[in-house]
């Protein structure tokens, strides 16, 4: 696993970042069917969080979780049934659509399905938010060649969405959301469409805006690998309720809910799971540990000494990735030799580092 | 079939039902679209949601639309009479064509809105995009092909009604085709009138059919 971070960590919005995007106690109620048959379903469960501006902020959970919701309730496509959403030091909630107009202005949003203007040219998609911002012609033209240069489609402006592969629609997304100069972008499974490669391609992209014109991205997905990618904080979202929340690389090393574990088990696997356990202390000569590797630990030297003193180790199972310069992950390995000398060596790597015995 | 007696009758009674289909689809396409439109934006989970206003409007449309044309032309005669002066000639009758039009049109451009993708009209509410401006600016332009291909299909359905136009005096080619040739065991006469109808309506299904093609854009 290589890490695609690619920024000094120093460099990103830190802990007195202003807060540009903040919910407090926010929560969105569904009712369907009436009568006997009325329910109300809970999509967004009392959350309380604050996107620092500047920030590329990454919303997790499985489908079903209320994440799209939540992230429609920035720019109050979803009104909030009670809590506070404030946006740029303007509150949301119990707002009318005619209020919300000036703000939505300042928030650019882009689709898993893109909802591009089928009826308007690539150029015509991205002017389009300029003609009712009231931008004059001269500026509009301007705009957009800018805009259709940043997202490489420079050529592509007077064909149709239909013309275009996946990849291409996403990237028009991108410029028309961009057209008005918000200073909040919604990407709402953005890449959960599109293939690995056309992925990276758009990740690199809400990056570049990110950086080259300081927007704040809000970027939701049930992909962790996209969260690891690109984002700087992470909330994890479960049945509706943010159960984990915290600077990407220590949700990635120190998850602290089932829900976080699952979600980083999909992109690094580095502990065997049940089955692959058990085949491996069916094979196993001596006893197996789980040996956390973390910034800062270097066991090296205890399984070298420890070697020297006769115990044979073998890697069995691991992995360890890399993430906004810090490293995480684990290893598992058979220590065999005589046990009183095994003991010692398990005993020396637990002052470096947690180590789980695993043997069954 | 005596051209020099029928020729120039034949005539006139095309320029009546031009004139009744033209001025029908005018009037009850813009009223129509109207409703139609409010139809649509009504709907459940649409931009001015209204149970209220929807089943109004509905109740009003299915009350009308089962009405035999035939029917209508005769039941509205005191209302003709009191919106245009009379309950006779073209005038009337296309008074009581738009009625029966403007709910037929309500219902397509209805249907046809519904092929809109609501991902679009999220994406122009997300750019602060006003409501009417959504209408005027996303949805009719992104159904455009199909309603043109409903408008279409309607005037066709104009031109059937005006067959009946006859029935109140104001002549057209079913007044043509019945007074003049059915009625006198005239076949010829019926003949040239359903000709003519079968050339203007493929006319007018060519000449949409190309635009909603052009706008589409297949």
């Amino acid at each position: 696993m290589t890490s695609t971070a690619t920024d000094n960590p120093l460099a990103r919005p830190g802990e007195d970042a202003e807060v540009i995007v903040r919910f407090d106690g926010a929560t969105k109620t569904f009712v369907t069917g009436k009568g006997k048959g009325r329910r109300e379903v809970t999509a967004v469960d009392d959350v309380t969080l604050n996107i620092r501006r500047g920030e590329i902020y990454g919303v997790i959970g499985y489908s079903g979780a209320g994440k799209s919701t939540l992230v429609r309730m920035i720019n109050g496509l979803e009104p909030a049934t009670s809590g506070e959403i404030e946006v740029d030091g303007r509150r949301v909630d119990g707002r009318t659509e005619e209020q919300l107009a000036p703000i939505r202005r300042d928030i650019g949003m882009i689709f898993q399905q893109f909802n591009l203007f089928t009826s308007r040219t690539v150029a015509g998609n991205v002017e389009y938010p300029l003609i009712r911002a009231g931008w004059s012609k001269d500026k509009r033209k301007a705009r957009v060649a800018e805009l259709l240069q940043f997202v490489g489609l420079s050529e592509r402006a007077g064909n149709y969405p239909e013309q275009l592969s996946g990849g291409q629609k996403q990237r028009v997304g991108i410029a028309r959301a961009l057209a008005a100069q918000p200073k909040i972008l919604l990407a709402d499974e953005s890449t959960s469409a599109l293939d690995p490669e056309t992925t990276q391609e758009v990740l690199n992209l809400l990056r570049r805006a990110n950086r080259e014109f300081g927007i704040t991205v809000v970027l939701i997905t049930h992909e962790m690998d996209v969260v690891r990618s690109i984002a700087d904080r992470v909330a994890v979202m479960d049945s509706g309720r943010v159960v984990e929340e915290g600077a990407t690389a220590q949700v990635f090393s120190a998850p602290t809910t089932s829900t976080a574990r699952k979600f980083v088990a999909t992109v690094s696997h580095d502990e065997p799971d049940a089955e692959e356990l058990a085949y491996l202390s069916e094979k196993r000569q001596g006893r197996l540990v789980v040996i956390d590797i973390r910034q800062g630990v270097d066991v090296g030297p205890v399984l070298s000494a420890a070697a020297a003193r006769g115990v044979s180790f073998r890697i069995v199972f691991g992995g360890v990735s890399v993430l906004q310069k810090q490293s995480f992950g684990s290893l598992t390995v058979d220590l065999s030799g005589e046990p009183h000398v095994v003991d010692d060596a398990i005993e020396a790597l637990s002052q470096v580092t947690t180590v789980k015995e695993v043997s069954a | 079939m005596n051209w020099s007696v029928q020729g120039p009758q034949l005539l006139t009674a095309i320029g009546e039902t031009l004139y009744m289909v033209a001025l029908t689809m005018l009037i009850a396409g813009v009223i129509g679209l109207f409703f139609g439109v409010a139809l649509y934006v009504t709907r459940t989970g649409n931009l001015y949601a209204s149970r209220a206003v929807n089943t109004g409007i509905n109740l009003v449309v299915n009350f009308v639309r089962p009405i035999p044309f035939i029917i209508l032309l005769a039941a509205l005669g005191p209302l003709t009479d009191a919106v245009v002066g009379t309950r006779l000639g073209q005038n009337a009758a296309i008074f009581a064509m738009s009625i029966a039009a403007v709910f037929a049109v309500a219902r397509i451009v209805e249907q046809n809105l519904m092929s809109v993708d609501p991902g679009v009209v999220e994406a122009a509410r997300s750019m602060g995009v006003s409501r009417p401006k959504i209408i005027t600016t996303v949805i009719l332009p992104e159904a455009l092909g199909p309603l043109v291909l409903g408008y279409t299909f309607l005037v066709i359905g104009v031109t059937d009604m005006s067959a009946m136009a006859g029935a109140i005096g104001a002549g057209g080619l079913g007044d043509f085709a019945l007074r003049l040739g059915y009625q006198r065991f005239n076949d010829e006469v019926t003949w040239a009138a359903v000709a003519v109808i079968i050339v203007l309506v493929q006319l007018v299904q060519f000449v949409g059919n190309s635009a909603a093609r052009k706008i589409m854009r297949r």
